[in-house]
């Protein structure tokens, strides 16, 4: 599925300049170097982190966006280089299990 | 492309919140020159944890990176402190990255075992006290 598509399932755009790029599968954690070690291209990575490097790690590992979960919030110039850099965020209420598993059910 | 490419870039040691804007860079340099994905994954990722490990560990430093027909080359230098133990360095979740560190998600242990990973070779020249160099290669046949 899309990542415009987790609109309609209980997730939020923050900011979406690639939207129509494709989800295929999902990782979880904080850690930057483990996302980049572990998480694959079009991954959804889904995090608490919510700091510029995210945005960085996002970009060079491919990942197909980042969920915040925990309704974690974006900074307004964190979003800002999001968009620039063509990284997809979006964000939800849900913890990050229970966004795994809505996720696992969609794609 | 039978040239060779070379991109430099000064590493700021002063600013790690913006840290990482050489690999972005030669991320976008390589998509210009039409590399494939998977490769510029690779790349993007050796070398930005390269990039900060400059910065978190050694205050900065410069980077090369080459492009040939044949691979792409990354050379990082700085002259921080050096590598006292480069086989525990190369330990997943060895680290001696400081708690404010950290918290921005940095220091888990995994910059080195990453770059090793993926890239096809790596060597690292250190020397405690006046710096350290790291080569790494990745092919492109
Ligand atoms: N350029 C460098 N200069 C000095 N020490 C370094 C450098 N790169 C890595 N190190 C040392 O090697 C350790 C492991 O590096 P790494 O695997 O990237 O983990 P991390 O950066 O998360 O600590 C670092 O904690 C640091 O002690
Ligand atoms: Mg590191």
């Amino acid at each position: 599925m899309t990542v415009e598509a987790l609109l309609q399932h209980g997730f939020q755009a923050v900011t979406l300049p690639e939207g129509n790029r494709e989800i295929d599968g999902a990782y979880i954690g904080d850690l930057l170097s483990w996302v980049m070690g572990r998480a694959t291209a079009d991954n959804a990575w889904i995090t608490i982190m919510s700091n510029v490097n995210v945005v960085a790690v996002a970009s060079l590992a491919d990942v197909s966006c980042v969920i915040l979960c925990e309704g974690v919030v974006l900074p307004e110039d964190v979003k800002a280089t999001a968009e620039q850099k063509n990284v997809n965020v979006l964000t939800t209420e849900m913890p990050a299990y229970q966004a795994a598993v809505r996720l696992s059910q969609l794609i | 492309m039978s040239e060779k490419l070379n991109f430099h870039f000064d590493v700021d040691g002063t600013d790690f919140t913006s840290a990482g804007q050489a690999s972005v860079q030669v991320k976008k340099n390589l998509r210009r020159l039409g590399i494939a994905p998977e490769t510029i994954r690779r790349v993007s990722i050796a070398m930005y944890e390269g990039e900060i490990n400059m910065v978190i560990h050694a205050g900065g430093g410069e980077a090369d990176v080459n492009v040939s027909e044949d691979e792409i080359e990354i050379i990082l230098t700085d002259h921080g402190p050096g590598i006292a133990d480069v086989e525990q360095a190369m330990q997943e979740g060895f680290s001696t990255a400081t708690d404010s560190i950290r918290s921005l998600g940095f220091g888990a242990g995994m910059g080195l075992p990453n770059m090793k990973r993926y890239t096809d070779d790596m060597k690292i020249e250190t020397v405690v006290g006046s710096g350290t160099t790291i080569t790494m290669r990745i092919s492109l046949m």
